[in-house]
């Protein structure tokens, strides 16, 4: 409905509106109802394009508009490449302007410590209301005591493998060791159905393999004081001789080149056997049952499974990447920033998105682990206890700054790409060691 | 013959009266001054103030979001003791040589084709551009698909025509990585130094081929002869700016490969966004970036002097 104002009623009534704007959200809250004419709060958030799109549109439909009606604030969503969300943080920080809320991947909140708010209150009551937070959230989101961020939620791998392809050469389950899955693998790639893992410079699935490969070995990258490098270890150059015959006789050896998407497009077009990665590669098989069939022609969703990382000698381990929201420093929205915060991760709001994600991600506190996704699908249920047993870069030592330098250089995962491409394993560790030794300086 | 009413001639005034602005504006050196002062602004914001700015960063130890302290030259030892570092000069040397040395040849080769008349050749000259006009992002982005270790369709040709029995891993052994990058670098550079020497040889009058070609002078001589040496200052301007363009090449090899395998295609710019925007470093990031400055002032140096000498030949 428009009414007619004229420029008196204008007037009067813009100053009652910078009154109303003047005592902040507190103040239209206690009307009860979002004022007509005063400034709406607008909060904008910066994310990644989420893998399972149904997520960001339910955002975008569902939850900016019930944001406005609940909290009167104007949610402004912005949706960008994983890849770019570090630059656009360093822009924003270094001119001082930008994204209320980002959200950060892995440990990036480390590499930032100086330029976001604390958001201990928002955190601590979170977790207290929804029964604590995982040990590695909680690890990438605080320094010390004080919350540098508030964690959203925690995304990991398990190994997506092809039922009846390991079947037909015997196995009923997944191979659970190292040696038997090379010489599944090796079966396998005779038959022209490798085992497919990236070994390349992408920020997502190397590291998410072969971080757990050199903790299973018993590798490590530093000790527990966080600064003494422990790299160079026998156990290391074990699990870089291993790498060597895995990588050549079970894998497909195009994974040097190999992007975040590749392994998903090479397992949903049948050429590869299995390949740690989320959920996506099952998910999207099952969106469209027509178009992504088995040799057999049968819908290829029916013929996948889930299995963790096998052992070896050093146990048994997977890197799971925490997702946190930072609240930037330099934004001036700051409390409408936390009462959104707040609002979009309690309980009614959070389920939505996670049920959306349909099992892709679990939650960042132990709460989630009880939610009704995790009966829909079988198939899905072994995401649920990744963050109970992941272990974050970095190790042994706290996943700080260094390691996130560690990890961004690729030291780990250059490591093994150098020795299946022909460097001697010590070499190649010592290669590793050294870098390690100048960012832990 | 009609008359009309005409006013009175007026007393001569002389020329007539100047504002201080039109006055100001026709001396030179102000009109000179004032024509510069929107380019000058321009080079200022966008040149030399990150320039100053860089400088700034690589004799800190700032991170994002901490300024830091003044170190002197600590980044630049750190940065040269780095392994990665001296990998990423050792490829950029290499891409950039060899890859001016392919579009120069390709683009002479080309330029003195299209100087030839036939029919269809301004559709034919403008359709050489393509690969120099299309946005860089969408074209690797081409590449990297034919280029893909699954799905390439070079293999797929290569396998059906019976060239190849198992796949060649373009983007993933270290090698051939190099050479696809160097391979795509010159497909997206030869139409500029087509153009430009096309462009080059067109000002070269055709009497002083028929003259040679009259004291008997074969057409390699001719080239030799004619056209190189009235080609020459063309070719190294050309030269210079593809040189500065390739050495500090990023947009293609972040997109087909990230600076991998193992960083065998890391190159001074991905090196420098790597770590300047992936783990904060930003004075780290700076001292790789300006590590290029010296190799391309001497590079500009010598090629301003040879240009000079060639044109005054």
């Amino acid at each position: 409905m428009i009414t007619r104002i004229d420029r008196r009623r204008l007037l009067q009534l813009s100053g009652a509106g910078a009154v109303a704007a003047g005592s902040g959200l507190a103040g239209i809250l206690a009307t009860g109802r979002a004022p007509a004419y005063a400034q709406t709060t607008t909060v904008h958030w910066l994310r990644w394009s989420d893998f399972v799109p149904a997520s960001d549109k339910l955002l975008l439909d569902q939850i900016a508009p019930e944001c406005q009606k609940a909290l009167g604030i104007k949610l402004n969503l912005e949706m960008v490449n994983a890849n770019d969300i570090q630059a656009r943080v360093t822009s924003a920080v270094q001119s001082g302007s930008g994204p209320d809320i980002i959200l950060a991947l892995n440990n990036w909140p480390q590499l930032y410590t100086n330029s976001l708010a604390d958001v201990s209150d928002v955190a601590e009551a979170l977790g207290k209301d929804q029964g604590g937070y995982y040990p590695l959230s909680k690890a990438v989101a605080t320094v010390g005591d004080k919350w540098i961020g508030v964690p959203w939620c925690v995304g990991g791998g398990l190994v997506a493998w092809r039922k009846s392809w390991f079947h037909e050469i015997g196995h009923d389950k997944f191979p659970d060791t190292w040696a038997t899955l090379q010489a599944a693998g090796k079966e396998l790639k005779a038959k022209g159905r490798p085992i497919g893992q990236a070994l390349s410079h992408s920020f997502g699935d190397p590291p998410g393999f072969w971080y757990p490969w050199l903790w299973s070995w018993g590798g490590k990258e530093v000790d527990a004081d966080g600064k003494t490098v422990a790299l160079d270890s026998p156990a290391t150059l074990e699990s870089v001789k291993a790498a060597v015959p895995f990588w050549n006789d079970a894998c497909d050896t195009g994974g040097l080149a190999w992007d975040d998407s590749s392994n998903n497009r090479a397992f949903l077009s049948g050429s590869i056997s299995a390949t740690n990665n989320g959920a996506s590669i099952y998910l999207e098989a099952k969106r469209k049952p027509d178009v992504y069939l088995t040799e057999k022609g049968t819908p290829m969703w029916q013929d996948i499974l889930h299995a963790p990382l096998p052992k070896g000698p050093g146990g048994q381990f997977n890197l799971p990447g925490p997702f946190t929201n930072m609240l930037m420093g330099y934004s001036k929205n700051q409390p409408a920033a936390k009462k959104f915060i707040a609002w979009v991760n309690s309980k009614p709001i959070f389920e939505q998105w996670f049920t959306s994600q349909q099992g892709y991600t679990d939650g960042a506190t132990k709460y989630w682990a009880n939610d009704a996704v995790w009966t829909k699908d079988p198939v899905l249920l072994p995401f649920r206890d990744l963050p109970k047993e992941g272990r974050l870069m970095g190790y042994a030592g706290p996943p700080g700054r260094a390691s996130a330098e560690a990890q961004t250089k690729y030291i780990i995962v250059d490591m093994y790409a150098k020795a299946v491409q022909g460097t001697a394993p010590a070499d190649a560790v010592k290669w590793a060691q050294d870098e390690l030794v100048k960012i832990y300086v | 013959m009609t008359f009309t009413t005409v006013a009175a001639p007026r007393a001569y005034a002389g020329s007539p009266r100047r504002g201080p602005i039109t006055r100001l504006l026709e001396d030179e050196r102000w009109l000179a001054l004032l024509l510069l002062l929107p380019t000058v602004v321009l080079l200022g914001l966008f040149i030399a103030y990150p320039f100053v700015k860089g400088i700034m960063l690589s004799v800190t130890d700032s991170r994002v979001g901490v300024p830091g302290h003044f170190v002197g030259l600590q980044n630049f030892r750190d940065v040269w003791n780095d392994s990665i570092f001296r990998v990423a000069v050792w490829n950029t040397c290499v891409y950039t040589f060899v890859a001016t040395i392919f579009k120069l040849a390709l683009g002479l080769w080309l330029a003195i084709l299209l100087n030839h008349h036939f029919k269809g050749k301004a559709f034919t000259r403008a359709f050489i551009l393509l690969p120099f006009i299309i946005p860089t992002v969408l074209s690797t982005l081409a590449w990297k698909w034919m280029f893909d270790p699954t799905f390439s369709v070079i293999n797929w040709m290569l396998f059906r025509i019976g060239v190849i029995h198992s796949r060649i891993n373009w983007l993933g052994d270290p090698d051939l990585a190099l050479i696809s990058v160097i391979i795509v670098n010159i497909w997206r550079g030869v139409p500029f130094f087509a153009i430009s020497l096309l462009a080059g040889l067109q000002t070269i009058s055709p009497e002083l081929h028929e003259a040679a070609a009259i004291d008997g002078a074969r057409p390699w001589q001719r080239f030799i002869h004619v056209t190189w040496p009235l080609l020459l200052p063309v070719t190294l301007v050309v030269m210079l700016f593809s040189v500065i363009q390739t050495f500090a090449d990023f947009q293609l090899v972040y997109i087909l490969t990230g600076g991998g395998p193992a960083n065998a295609t890391q190159l001074f710019a991905t090196y420098a966004y790597q770590i300047g925007i992936g783990t904060g470093l930003l004075s780290q990031g700076a001292t790789i970036s300006l590590a290029v400055f010296p190799v391309l002032l001497l590079v500009v140096i010598v090629q301003l002097f040879y240009i000079r000498k060639a044109e005054t030949h």
